[in-house]
């Protein structure tokens, strides 16, 4: 039986080992677990036991000879046994193989290796060791930087980074709106859904339209200085309680509220014409055309229910009578009055008690029934010649309506150009509550309830 | 400034404490008459005698809460735990004990122990001993975490730790014993806690590693540059407390962070840097935060599944690629 | 090791001594009744360990010692404190969770500790405090002092692997310390023949090769002689020992057990409450004339106000201000 004797690897980061000293003489018997030749490895002198019984029939590698480690250094056999085929003995050499020199076997303050103890037993941790994370001297302080070269640009756009939440950048990005337009409303001025949203619902004349390529450098203006301006930059003013109540329930709508708004334009010529017919009679109250919207409106929600309703939890709270807040605009703040039953009280009465309403909440002496229970609320700006605008829900009804002017317009009608009266209005609803669909039958029901305003008296 | 190996730079730290204040010692299983499992403790006893250098029976619970209960009485011990593997059974001691000494008894016990050792994975020494235990310290109040990277961290933070009136747990690594560094010759150079290092300056990604991740991060980095995307590796060397300031300003810079950790990844550090950086610098995000971690399995023997489990260069090349592609 | 078990004292008793004893472990009855009140009351939370019947082993031992030597104790050691020198007053300010109290409320109950008496705690984790144990009196001998540390703990320990750790390396490495096994034979419902292998705790001093006796826990004479013989052999020679102190408690394991009589008879609480150390003593101090009857009824008087006094101290302290929850994390 022939046992080769090879090199060992007697630790993860050993690649050579030198021959020390055959303790066997070649023609020696060899009994399995015999130690058989002292070996240096980075570490210490080891001697290494045969594996295999018979005669050291030849010793490849002499004394001073430093092998890889796996190379074969000498062969046991039977006496009898061919190992002519086995490697000829090398010549000893003192210089290394290729690889790494053979460590000194004293400690040096600078080497990496720790001392050989003297040749004994191999000592268990110590000779262990794995590949190094780095062989190069690691430098106290960091490498200055390279100047960098980047091939892909930066993300900055011209003006600077837009603070936008991840899902801003995505409904913009559908949605075609610029980012750059809009004022955020999230912490430090961050956009966030909201914001996009709102800013689809009220589009502006953008300044540049979304997808069009940055604007290059504005060209230059001719020098305009500033003449000094000694007042106060600003002010700060406390809020009123009004206005802090009022700061404080409509984010409670707005934020967790998803709107959608839809707009129409009403023909408002036989309205505005039946309500002068109406104000000229005697001993009737004057009728306005907010009286006869929230006629319209409720006789409207009534058709149609879904709109007259409100989340409640996990249900959806429908109403069947008709509650309807009116907003009324106060110094100190916005305040919303209920009319109770409009789709019951009939036109005159609605005119009645709106205004004895509107001017007991400008005196402050509302009753307290008076505050709450709408089940959908008119915002009219139209005394400030608003063509139109979007309202906030009021929680927790359901929808809104802003009413804007009547306003004399340009109109064409079969064909002809003439003068008539328009009047806009926007409807901001719920969406969890109701949808597009929805709204939009809603205010079709009050349009045609105004252009046909008779049907508002029967 | 010399040049020394990591494993030398902590051996000089040990011996300028304890030559500074006799109340420093050292305990462990074969820090004395074996010179150290890994021979950081080499010729210290012979320097300092068997009544400062201590040789323990195999009693990690034991002998920590020796630690501690010496620490009461105002020593300053330094307990070897031959691989932080082992201080598992210790764990009631340190979290017990150690942490919460000081807090239960209103400040009357403080406890100036340092406990070091080797952490993290070596090369084929399989499930037990090849895990990256700084996940069971940095979570625990009273604890301050340390991993240092290069031997000048090494020499600088444990003289600091000695020094530092709490409980410190070191975590060294095998991998980085032979490896060789510039190191101040001054025995009072110190390297504050809780205060993280550039360790390369960069422009498009900020990286942030540590220990062997560090340096496998900086061959990385080098790669990349070439084709044109500048890595800022910033370099924590304390986890707990950690220094997020510089962590974040470096990613107010760059706009993108990648975080490397070789322990398996959930819930390790990487999480909570991640979560750290999303809280306080959200809107300076051009993508989310990524982590590259360890696999989430116990390490395993076979050559070629170890070399899976941790990180590869090219796994870290792609996270870093796919954040600048945000 | 000789064991010895010791039924007749041989400490010279006179009045000083026994007013000493006496009114100590009338203070800890007291204090220990007083707070089992306050619990029912809920004026104190969590976890409470009461000390009522063991008086006689924490008053023994404490009185063979200096203030400058060390005691360190589990959760049960509001006896152990109290014989140690600390003010009743913060003990029960603690227990309250007030900012008077002795770790200003961040404590409890559990966790008494007292810098100003060398009280090293109070500790949760059983068995956990035995290394503490053998460290201090490690950092006693390498600072060399002379002083030593008792180290109260109870049956149920000792299976914990840290009994072990810890009497192996007192042994190896001679530290003065002295490991007192307070054996009331239940570890909380589990009686110790069915924890332990070896019920004679104090032999495991011989697998150590260390001092062991065991003692009658509920004289606090007997108590006091074999605690002072081992104190000066640790105060000499740094020896440890490991002594068994043969006690009982009359009542359960915490509050949450307060008869303990899931897992003992009635019949034999009641036959144990026969031996009340504190009964036993006075009768002898009557006996033997060193005390009147007279000055055990003082004695109680004073314990009872001081006890009073205490929870007057505690209801008036306030909580800790919510910034308390932040400091003392690290010493900065």
């Amino acid at each position: 039986m022939i046992t080769k004797v090879f090199m060992p690897k007697l630790s993860d980061a050993m690649e050579t080992g030198k021959v020390i000293k055959w303790l066997k003489k070649e023609g020696d018997a060899v009994k399995g677990g015999d130690l058989l030749v002292e070996v240096e490895t980075d570490k210490a002198n080891v001697e290494i036991e045969a594996f295999g019984a018979g005669i050291l029939r030849k010793i490849v590698v002499g004394e001073g000879g430093t092998v890889p480690v796996g190379e074969m250094i000498g062969v046991i056999a039977d006496p009898t046994e061919d190992i002519s085929s086995m490697a000829a003995a090398k010549p000893a050499t003192s210089a290394p193989a290729a690889g790494a020199p053979a460590p000194a076997a004293k400690p040096a303050p600078a080497s990496a290796a720790a001392p050989a103890a003297a040749s004994g037993p191999l000592p268990a941790m110590e000779s262990y060791q794995s590949v190094p994370a780095t062989t190069a001297v690691v430098p106290l302080a960091p490498a200055a930087a390279a100047a960098p070269a980047p091939a892909f640009a930066a993300s900055a756009p011209v003006g600077g980074r837009v603070k936008a939440s991840p899902l801003a950048r995505k409904i913009a990005g559908q949605t075609g709106v610029d980012l750059r337009l809009i004022q955020g409303t999230g912490p430090g001025g961050r956009i966030i859904r909201r914001d996009v949203e709102a800013a689809q619902a009220t589009p502006r004349p953008a300044a540049v339209p979304a997808g069009a390529p940055r604007p290059t450098a504005v060209p230059a203006q001719p020098q305009f200085v500033i003449p000094p301006r000694p007042e106060a930059e600003f002010e700060d003013v406390a809020m009123s309680p009004m206005r802090a109540a009022i700061a404080k329930r409509m984010p409670m709508s707005k934020a967790p509220v998803p709107h959608f708004y839809v707009t129409s334009e009403v023909a408002m010529d036989e309205a505005w014409a039946l309500r002068e017919q109406l104000n000229s009679l005697d001993g009737q109250p004057k009728i306005s055309v907010t009286d006869m919207v929230i006629k319209a409106v409720s006789l409207a929600l009534i058709k149609n229910p879904g709109i007259n309703a409100q989340l409640n939890g996990q249900v959806i709270r429908v109403y069947h009578r008709a509650h309807i807040g009116i907003a009324v605009a106060l110094d100190q703040g916005l305040i919303t009055p209920v009319l109770r039953d409009c789709d019951a009280k009939p036109l005159a009465r609605i005119a009645v008690e709106s205004r004895d309403l509107a001017d007991r909440a400008r005196g402050g002496k509302l009753r307290a029934q008076e505050m709450s229970g709408a089940t959908f609320s008119i915002s009219n700006l139209g005394m400030y010649d608003v063509e139109e605008f979007s309202a906030i829900i009021n929680p927790p009804e359901g929808a809104i309506l802003a009413v804007g002017s009547v306003l004399q317009k340009p109109v064409a009608e079969d064909g002809e150009l003439r003068v008539g009266r328009r009047m806009k209005m926007t409807i901001s609803c719920d969406h969890r509550v109701m949808d597009g669909a929805m709204g939009a039958r809603f205010l079709q029901d009050v349009k045609r309830l105004l252009e046909e305003p008779l049907r508002l008296l029967v | 400034m010399a040049v020394m190996t990591y494993r030398e730079a902590l051996n000089l730290a040990l011996r300028e404490e304890m030559r500074r204040d006799p109340r420093v010692f050292v305990m462990g299983e074969e820090v004395g008459l074996y010179d150290g499992a890994y021979k950081v403790t080499q010729g210290l006893l012979k320097e300092f005698g068997d009544k400062r250098i201590i040789d323990t029976p195999i009693c990690e619970s034991g002998f920590t809460g020796v630690g501690v209960g010496s620490a009461m009485l105002g020593l300053r011990p330094v307990v070897e735990m031959m691989t932080f593997n082992f201080s598992i059974l210790a764990l009631d001691q340190i979290v017990n004990s150690a942490a919460k000494m000081c807090y239960m008894s209103g400040g009357q016990y403080n406890i100036p122990l340092v406990i070091r050792g080797p952490g993290g994975p070596a090369s084929q020494l399989a499930a037990q001993h090849s895990q990256s235990m700084e996940t069971y310290f940095y979570h625990v109040p009273g604890l301050k975490v340390v991993r240092p990277s290069t031997p000048a961290d090494a020499k600088g933070l444990l003289k600091s730790a000695i020094r530092d009136d709490n409980p410190v747990i070191f975590i060294e690594a095998e991998t980085l014993y032979a490896v060789k560094g510039e190191v101040p010759e001054d025995p009072d150079f110190l390297i504050p806690l809780g205060k993280a290092v550039i360790r390369r300056e960069g422009t498009d990604v900020t990286v942030v590693a540590y220990m062997g991740m560090m340096y496998r991060a900086l061959e990385v980095a080098e790669e990349l540059a070439r084709d044109g995307i500048s890595v800022e590796i910033v370099d924590p060397r304390t986890l707990r407390p950690m220094d997020t300031e510089t962590i974040i300003g470096s990613v107010r810079k760059t706009h993108r962070a990648v975080v490397l950790e070789a322990g398996a990844g959930f819930a390790g550090m990487g999480s909570e840097i991640a979560a750290q950086i999303t809280e306080t610098a959200f809107d300076d995000l051009d993508a989310p935060v990524l982590r590259v971690t360890g696999e989430n399995a116990p390490m395993p023997y076979a050559k070629n599944l170890e070399l899976l489990k941790t990180p590869s260069k090219a796994k870290i090349a792609a996270a870093i690629r796919q954040v600048c592609s945000a | 090791m000789a064991q010895t078990k010791t039924a007749v004292a041989q400490t010279r008793l006179d009045a000083e001594l026994a007013r000493r004893l006496l009114t100590q472990m009338a203070l800890i009855r007291r204090f220990e009744e007083k707070a089992a009140e306050m619990y029912a009351l809920g004026k104190i939370g969590g976890f409470l360990h009461l000390y009522i019947g063991q008086e006689a082993v924490a008053v023994g031992a404490t009185s063979t010692v200096r203030l400058d030597d060390y005691a360190v104790s589990s959760y049960r050691e509001h006896g152990h404190c109290l014989a140690k020198g600390s003010d009743p007053r913060r003990i029960m300010a603690e227990l309250f969770g007030r900012i008077d109290g002795l770790s200003k409320g961040k404590g409890g109950s559990m966790h008494l500790f007292d810098k100003s008496v060398n009280f090293l705690g109070g500790h949760g984790i059983v068995g956990a405090h035995l290394p503490l144990a053998a460290g201090a009196a490690f950092a006693i001998k390498y600072q060399g002092g002379d002083q030593v540390v008792l180290c109260y703990f109870g049956d149920g320990a000792v299976p914990e692997g840290e009994f072990h750790e810890s009497m192996n390396l007192a042994a190896l490495w001679k530290l003065p310390v002295i490991f007192i096994c307070e054996n009331n034979r239940y570890a909380m419902g589990t009686a110790i023949h069915r924890a332990l292998a070896q019920t004679d705790i104090w032999r495991f001093a011989e697998t150590y090769g260390i001092p062991g006796e065991a003692v009658d826990g509920m004289d606090v004479l007997a108590v006091r002689d074999v605690v002072a013989r081992a104190v000066e052999r640790a105060r000499r020679d740094k020896t440890p020992a490991l002594i068994e102190a043969r006690t009982y408690r009359f009542r359960g394991h915490s509050m949450r057990d307060p008869a303990g009589s899931v897992y003992r008879t009635k019949e034999e609480v009641e036959r144990e409450k026969l031996r009340d150390p504190i009964a036993l003593f006075s009768d002898r101090c009557l006996k033997e004339g060193v005390l009147t009857e007279a000055d055990i009824r003082n004695i109680e008087k004073a314990v009872n106000d001081l006890a009073d006094e205490a929870v007057a101290f505690a209801e008036a302290s306030p909580e800790p201000p919510p910034g308390e929850l932040f400091t003392d994390v690290y010493k900065d």
